[in-house]
């Protein structure tokens, strides 16, 4: 090239003195429309969002708007019959109570489970041992989720069946709940993970120093400093759980009720979506409708989830560099 | 370490430990403390077991129930309501067209958006809300994407009457298409797009941020322009990772059923896709629909499904891998 102008001032100077040479104006427009294309790109993401508000909340209006409906019931009514006929009622409690008892179970088991397997991976595990056990669960967490659905069915709910109670049949929040959680175990155990490890080493130095056992250090030290990354990853998770289908499609059932019992049939917000979806309900009829307002309640659920993950991330980081 | 305090004994009774002098510790909390820890390391070497144990015993009744009806056949048959001649085909094909127009929609949009916002952005509001936007659409539920999808892609927000459609191309050509797009394979691919591209940007930008800053400095003080030194600098000595996040994410794209369910798929399908418009269904609402019937037989073939999803999810990451190392010692 000849010639480059050291500053965009020289460069003009230069332009006005004699004129842009060619090459130059047709690297700029180039530049110019590569920069425009990937701002396109950006604004996809926008527009995907904005989509999708958009969708919900006008196709949620309709429904609320339609005679069967009404907006006090649907927001405080305790019984969910879309298909009954002359009584349909539209309550959205049932439905939420079934997505919280599973994702409840999820979070009890996967929780707990995950942060340990975290700290043993970060403090206690040699490096032979994590060289076995993460690839282990990257794969956990690789595996499709209509397949913890079939494993939900074709294991857990046998074995609760068999040596916990007969009364879990084989449709049940447990055994669904149970299948989530070890869908969202590798979630918890790798991100807590990342987060103890980036604790800086002087902070366990010094813990030991002053004379702390291992368990001393990881548990009193090293989690408390790395709490909000340990925090994130569990908002992380409940979110996937809430927003988990397949699963709860296949093992949790399709019975709406407002219950706490983990041996009862129960149906999540998600599992309505795919029996409405799956069925041959008319896509103008209430029914139809009524899983655009559960998909809105859910999004609304799992976005202010998803915020409050960032808002902690972001406001309660501790800073160690 | 407290380990030598509390290993040595004590030689009389006039003998002290340092501890006892500094009154740092009561010497009768040392063995409870070290109690304490190892029954501590016993629950996180149980606790890890578990979940490699569930992974193990997840896998075994797999190929249990399975391995019995894999053949051949298996491949290449359609689905059928006798499960003896059930197969994978018109599944196997449809996952294998909807994720290749998943990767190649939203392997280049992605990494457009992870360039434009790691390379190119002003430091603005507008920049900031864009980041914080994509990092919330990664935490939407893929069945929320699925409604998206069926109201942009399948119906064309009901621009355009399904009735009477409009169409472009020739119906034997693999470029036929038609507007609305209906719930051919072009729909289920873009709906996929929606749902990974928040994974590959989010790696993408990852990958553009683990480039040092002195490289990009280097190549514009030669003179490069941004676009220059991002295309022949940045990009190639970030393409193994890029690769790498890409390819987990059409992984994550193989094993969705939620959202194409929601399209309204047709449930049976006895054709393999030909243009961008054909009917398809995919290997996991495949698994669904055999997993959701009663009857021992179609659970095995559920079984015998997921391990050729899970062939398909191995075989692929595989590819990966070995693409990631080839490139890798390439740009040493």
């Amino acid at each position: 090239m000849t010639a480059v102008p050291v500053s965009p001032a020289a460069r003009a100077a230069a332009a006005s003195r004699r004129g842009t040479p060619r090459a130059a104006r047709v690297r700029d427009a180039r530049e110019r429309l590569i920069r425009g294309a990937l701002a396109g790109c950006a604004l996809l993401s926008v527009v995907t969002t904005f989509a999708i508000v958009g969708i919900l909340a006008a196709e949620t209006v309709r429904f609320l708007g339609m005679p069967e409906v009404s907006v006090a019931d649907f927001l405080a009514g305790t019984t969910w019959s879309p298909l009954l006929g002359a009584q349909k009622q539209f309550g959205i409690w049932p439905l939420v109570c079934g997505t919280l008892l599973v994702t409840a179970i999820a979070a009890a088991f996967a929780l707990p489970v995950g942060l340990v397997t975290a700290i043993y991976l970060s403090e206690y595990a040699p490096a032979r041992v994590r060289t076995a056990v993460k690839p282990a669960l990257e794969v956990l967490a690789g595996i499709p989720t209509v397949v913890y659905g079939y494993f939900a069915l074709a294991v857990i709910t046998p074995f609760l069946h068999d040596h916990v109670s007969e009364r879990f049949g084989t449709f049940n929040a447990l055994g669904a709940g149970l299948a989530v959680g070890i869908m969202i175990l590798p979630i918890v155990a790798s991100i807590s993970e990342d987060a103890l490890r980036a604790v800086p080493r002087s902070l366990r130095d010094a813990a030991y120093a002053m004379g702390g056992t291992r368990f001393d250090v990881s548990v009193k030290v090293v989690v408390p400093a790395a709490l909000s990354g340990i925090m994130a990853s569990w908002l992380l998770a409940i979110t996937r759980a809430i927003g988990e289908t397949m699963i709860v499609a296949l093992a949790a059932g399709g019975n709406p009720s407002l219950t706490l019992d983990p041996s009862a049939e129960v149906q999540t917000m998600t599992a309505y979506m795919v029996q409405i979806f799956l069925g041959d309900a008319p896509a103008t009829g209430v029914e139809y409708r009524s899983s655009y307002a559960v998909a809105a309640v859910l999004f609304v659920i799992t976005l202010g989830l998803t915020v409050t993950g960032n808002l902690i991330l972001r406001r309660f980081r501790e800073e160690y560099d | 370490m407290a380990v030598p305090v509390a290993t040595a004994a004590p030689t009389g009774p006039a003998a002290r430990r340092p501890a006892d002098i500094v009154g740092a510790a009561p010497a009768s909390s040392q063995p409870l403390r070290r109690g304490t820890d190892r029954a501590f390391l016993a629950l996180c070497l149980a606790l890890t077991a578990l979940a490699v144990l569930i992974l193990v015993v997840l896998l075994v009744t797999v190929w249990r129930d399975g391995h019995g009806r894999l053949s051949t056949e298996f491949l290449t048959n359609y689905p059928s309501r006798r499960p003896g001649e059930a197969g994978v085909k018109a599944a196997l094909w449809g996952s294998i067209w909807v994720c290749a127009i998943c990767a190649l929609t939203a392997i280049p949009v992605g990494l457009g958006t992870a360039v434009w916002l790691e390379e190119f952005a002003p430091r603005s509001r507008l920049t900031s809300f864009v980041k914080l936007n994509i990092s919330n659409l990664a935490g939407v539920p893929s069945i929320v994407y699925g409604i998206l999808g069926l109201t942009a892609f399948v119906r064309l927000f009901g621009a355009v009457s399904a009735d009477r459609p409009l169409t472009v191309g020739d119906p034997d050509s693999p470029f036929y298409l038609q507007l609305p797009l209906g719930h051919g394979v072009l729909a289920g691919g873009l709906t996929l797009m929606l749902v990974v591209l928040p994974i590959v940007i989010v790696s993408s930008q990852e990958a553009l941020r683990s480039v040092p800053r002195s490289l990009r400095a280097g190549a514009m003080a030669l003179g490069a322009t941004r676009w220059q030194a991002t295309w022949s600098i940045t990009l190639p000595a970030a393409l193994p990772m890029i690769l790498t996040g890409s390819i987990l994410a059409i992984s994550r794209a193989i094993g969705e059923a939620a959202p194409i369910l929601v399209l309204g798929v047709p449930l049976f399908i006895r054709s393999v896709p030909n243009n961008l418009a054909s009917d398809f269904t995919v290997l996991p609402l495949q698994i669904y629909n055999w997993a959701n019937r009663p009857g021992d037989a179609f659970h095995e073939l559920a079984a015998a499904a997921i391990i050729v999803l899970l062939a398909v999810l191995l075989t692929f990451n595989a590819v990966a891998v070995v693409i990631r190392q080839r490139l890798h010692r390439s740009t040493q």
